[in-house]
């Protein structure tokens, strides 16, 4: 298709978004949710089952307690009601990676429900309203082999790898989100990092989205102002923070062009792709299929004791919003300056960066100036740059120690960056010290002088900024490893000049 | 020596803990006599053999060193084709299973091996539970001992005949409707559907998870109550069992085999009796009711008048939860796969094998639970069974503030002739008429001979509260102790 999409400025301005986001969050538990095999990530295929999580004929689940504990407290985190009776349910359908061609998942009983989190975007607080949180249990993990394009269609075999079925997943709903106008993709964005931090906050889930632990649905919709909601699109496969920004706006785009042509917008599955940034239709749901939901007849209700309910509740950690208003309070930092910290995902860096020594300013400066421009180049997060906040705190340590000048201290974190080793290491592996062995240090400043007699001359007669090119010459011969500020004075000593 | 496959099963454990028999001998003579007449009977699908000697051997062995044996060490079991054993094949029944061998145990399996019992086999069954007659076996019908032209119930026909048949002095069932009562009625045999909950269902293969109940078969309710003994209890496998101690029910058909019921209340379901039911039954369970007041017993009548209700429930509820249950026979994992020849998609193998592996009467219940609950019909359909369900187990608990127990027959014609009712599902379903709703109230109910109609065995139902399983064991052993056990004629 070939179809010019309209500009974003004029979609905004013509159409009201809505949006929508279904998360699946992958728990940190240490067995699955129904039987007792391990969950960690990686393995060879098909070795972390059992007879139960491969529904194996005569197999039983049994709900794991931490999993809903887990459940209960992002529920909490999310100011959710927790349901003080309620039951799992059977999700019905056939598909090779689920083993019984059922899910267990929930359905009208949900464990958490009416809950809000609240998120900020360019200053302003957007509440987005938490329709349910529920536990369920994953699939596992379908490869197509032979087809062109991965997918079912085409390919000569299919095979499935169990080790993912049964692992403990939770899956957050929010209400419908209007209003958001030009902003809505930045608030489903805004929306999902702060979940994240939240849920990682509570240390139950390590929320990576690029290993899946952490999965994101957007649904988005178009209507003109004063008319009702539009039908909305589901888009699936939004595999990163940026992604679920692309895939709100990419949609938008789409959306508007179709309405605009007189069209009418289908109700869909769609798939989000990185690569070009837009989406193509999955299955329709107009020929969804009938999960058939009726209460899981293998498990007994849960009723959470609402003494343990509170007491979860009194144990829940800060959360991030609160979190960050202390860190903002400590560093000392503006609304704006905090906003780019933000912005920059630099909050934990800094945190940990101060937390193995450095002052909350060198932290800052480390991972918003060079680290930041070092990450937005490559396109990635800047947590996955190559440097982690110990590094960085040491390499800012041999700064203060005097080892290392500023312009040394980048060449060092290019090292780190590139995985040479610890700060200290490269230092030493490359000869990078401040030279501050004075001896040879004069040497070189008297060979500037005898070389640069003029420049001498005038620094003698009184221009002390002349000095510079003496400075400059130093340098140049100590290849940068000497401390600009000790040759300039001692140039100036030589020279017989007060500084 | 007597014939050991004449002894019961406490019998058979005295010989074996006292050395007058051995383990192995035992076993041979179950084996020999299951060669001997088996062909004629089909109690079995699967004979193990081996495994059944070895166990027996290690009985032995055990004996010899000095170690303290279980109440039925030595004495052989056949267990339903419903319950996984590792590396013995398990069918349910059904061709769709053909050729599996589960990688595990039921934790009743589990149970019967730790107890030193020695699994003989893998018996009949209808497919996946589902009939009345063992005739919906896909490996053919078992045949009732009693008169090998006749049904022995279903459907757990196999590991009823086995006991009628002398091949097998204990067996397990499972009871989703009355698959262990049922059968016992007609084949002159005890079974006992243990409370839901007290027996574990792990590794039993679901047809209906909120009915299934595994149980005890035998043919004295004595034998019952020690096989009921070894194998109930909380299993934490298991989500639906319940957290408790078994109830003595070893103590209470001791207590029952006295013959004193004074102080015991029962009450004859009213619904139960009269119309629907052959006169020949109706005659012997009158007969019965006599015997318990002459034993001592109170005997009013009770009304429950929401069990006419629950035939049609059961066919909701039950068909819902196994359109379910039987989605995983997809050919993908385990068993049968049909039509993988590289050229079909996946839907269509899945189709071709779930078309070539089920029976008619399995797919006709998969169908109707596919239906009922289909957005739009669920709440007429299986939302309204569920609140039958419940104005059932108010019949239940109101009943029981009146009665200990409740009576009935246990099925309400004796054993008919194979091949009569199969074209009309509903006449098959009559079978069960008097046993459902005690699965859907989820209490305990056991049948045990009380007399013959025209040559043929009939059966009474005692249905007690739930976790109060010793109560019916003593009522039945009652009656036993005084209308004696019933023998076949020689096949």
């Amino acid at each position: 298709m070939t179809t010019t999409l309209p500009a974003y400025d004029d979609v905004v301005a013509r159409y009201e978004p809505v949006i929508g986001l279904e998360t699946h969050v992958e728990l940190g538990t240490n067995t699955k949710m129904f039987c007792g095999c391990p969950t960690d990530f990686g393995g060879e295929p098909n070795t972390r089952v059992c007879p139960v999580c491969l529904g194996l004929p005569g197999s039983l689940p049994v709900a794991n307690k931490a999993a809903i504990e887990a459940t209960i407290r992002i529920g909490l985190a999310l100011n959710c009601s927790i349901a003080e009776w309620c039951r799992f349910a059977r999700k019905n359908y056939f598909y090779p990676d689920m083993p019984k061609n059922f899910q267990i998942s929930q359905y009208d009983e949900p464990l958490c429900v009416d809950g809000y989190l609240d998120v900020e975007v360019n200053g302003e607080t957007v509440r987005i309203g938490i329709e349910r949180v529920h536990l369920e249990e994953d699939t596992g993990k379908t490869l197509h082999v032979g087809g062109a394009t991965g997918r079912i269609h085409g390919a000569t075999e299919s095979l499935v790898d169990y080790n993912r079925a049964g692992i403990p997943l939770v899956e957050i709903v929010t209400r419908p989100i209007p209003g958001t106008a030009a902003l809505a993709p930045e608030v489903a964005r805004a929306y999902v990092t702060e979940l994240r931090d939240v849920i990682r906050s509570l240390g139950v889930s390590d929320v990576r989205m690029e290993e899946g632990s952490l999965r994101c649905d957007v649904n988005t919709s178009l209507n003109r102002p004063g008319e009702e909601w539009g039908t909305r699109t589901e888009t699936k496969n939004v595999n990163s923070l940026r992604s679920v920004e692309r895939a709100v706006r990419s949609e938008m785009l789409r959306q508007a062009s179709v309405l605009d042509a007189g069209g009418r917008i289908t109700q869909e599955t769609r798939h989000f792709h990185e690569d070009t940034g837009d989406t193509t239709p999955g299955r329709s749901k107009e020929t969804a299929t009938d999960y058939r939901y009726f209460p899981e007849p293998d498990l007994v209700p849960l009723a959470p004791d609402v003494a343990w309910v509170t007491e979860l509740k009194a144990a829940l950690p800060e959360l991030p919003r609160l979190h960050r208003r202390r860190l903002q309070r400590e560093w000392g930092l503006s609304d704006l300056d905090m906003q780019s910290v933000l912005n920059a995902g630099a909050v934990e860096l800094i945190e940990a960066t101060v937390a193995a020594g450095a002052t909350p300013a060198a932290a800052r400066k480390w991972w918003l100036g060079e680290l930041s421009r070092r990450a937005n180049e490559a396109g990635i997060e800047l947590a996955d740059v190559g440097a982690t906040p110990s590094q960085v705190a040491e390499l800012q340590g041999l700064v203060d120690a005097g080892k290392l000048n500023d312009k040394l201290a980048r060449v060092v974190l290019e090292g780190v960056v590139a995985g040479e080793g610890s700060p200290t290491e490269i230092m030493a592996n490359r000869n990078l010290e401040v030279v501050s062995d004075t001896g040879a240090l004069t040497a070189a400043v008297d060979e500037a002088i005898a070389a640069n007699p003029d420049v001498a001359d005038k620094v003698r007669s009184g221009k002390v900024a002349a000095a510079g090119a003496l400075v400059g010459a130093v340098m140049k011969t100590t290849r940068g490893q000497a401390d600009a500020k000790t040759v300039r004075e001692l140039i100036l000593e030589r020279l017989g000049v007060k500084g | 020596m007597t014939d050991l496959t004449r002894m019961t099963a406490s019998e058979l454990a005295g010989l074996v803990a006292a050395g007058d028999a051995s383990a192995v001998e035992v076993t041979q003579a179950h084996l020999d006599r299951i060669a001997a007449v088996d062909g004629r009977i089909n109690a079995f699908l699967h004979v193990d053999t081996d495994g059944a000697l070895a166990a027996a051997r290690a009985v032995d062995e055990r004996r010899a060193a000095g170690d303290g044996l279980g109440p039925l060490a030595g004495v052989p079991v056949a267990v339903k084709d419903v319950l996984t054993t590792r590396g013995v094949p398990t069918t349910v029944g059904s061709r769709i299973l053909e050729g599996w061998r589960p990688p595990y145990d039921a934790t009743i399996v589990e149970r019967l091996r730790a107890a030193g019992t020695v699994m003989l086999g893998k018996t009949n069954m209808d497919e996946f539970a589902m009939g009345s007659s063992t005739e919906y076996s896909a490996y053919g019908p078992t045949r009732n001992p009693w008169d090998t032209d006749r049904i022995p119930g279903g459907s757990g026909g196999g590991s009823a005949a086995a006991l009628a048949a002398y091949e097998a002095p204990l067996s397990i069932g499972s009871d989703t409707g009355g698959s262990i009562r049922q059968p016992g009625a007609v084949t002159g045999t005890v079974g006992a559907k243990p409370t839901y909950g007290g027996t574990s269902r792990y590794g039993l293969v679901a047809f209906s998870s909120s009915l299934d109940t595994p149980g005890p078969c035998a043919r004295t309710v004595l034998d019952a109550a020690l096989l009921h003994q070894v194998i109930g209890g909380h299993d934490p496998r298991d989500s639906t069992s319940i957290p408790a101690p078994v109830p003595d029910v070893v103590a209470a058909a001791r207590l029952g085999a006295s013959g004193d019921l004074t102080g015991v209340k029962l009450g004859v379901v009213k619904e139960f009796t009269g119309e629907g039911a052959e006169p020949g039954v109706t005659a012997a369970f009158r007969e019965a009711v006599d015997t318990l007041t002459k034993l001592g017993a109170e005997i009013v009548e009770v009304s429950c008048p929401h069990f006419r209700y629950a035939l049609p429930a059961y066919y909701l509820i039950a068909p819902s939860e196994c359109s379910s249950n039987l989605a995983r026979f997809d050919g993908v994992r385990f068993g049968l796969r049909v039509g993988d020849d590289g050229n079909r998609s996946l839907e269509e193998v899945m189709s071709l094998t779930r078309e070539a592996g089920f029976g008619p009467e399995v797919k006709r219940r998969i169908m109707i639970g596919t239906y009922a609950l289909s957005s739009g019909y669920y709440d007429a359909y299986y939302g309204q069974a569920q609140k039958v369900r419940t104005l059932i187990t108010r019949d239940f608990t109101a009943a029981f503030t009146q009665v200990d127990a409740l009576i009935s027959p246990t099925t309400p014609f004796v054993a008919f002739p194979l091949g009569a009712r199969t074209s009309d599902p509903y006449q098959m379903y009559l079978a069960d008429l008097y046993t459902i709703p005690t699965n859907l109230y989820g209490g305990p109910g056991i049948s045990v001979p009380c007399g013959l109609s025209e040559g043929l065995p009939v059966g009474l139902q005692v249905m007690a509260p739930t976790m109060a399983d010793d109560r019916m064991y003593r009522v039945a052993a009652a009656l036993e102790s005084a209308v004696g056990t019933f023998t076949p004629p020689a096949l």
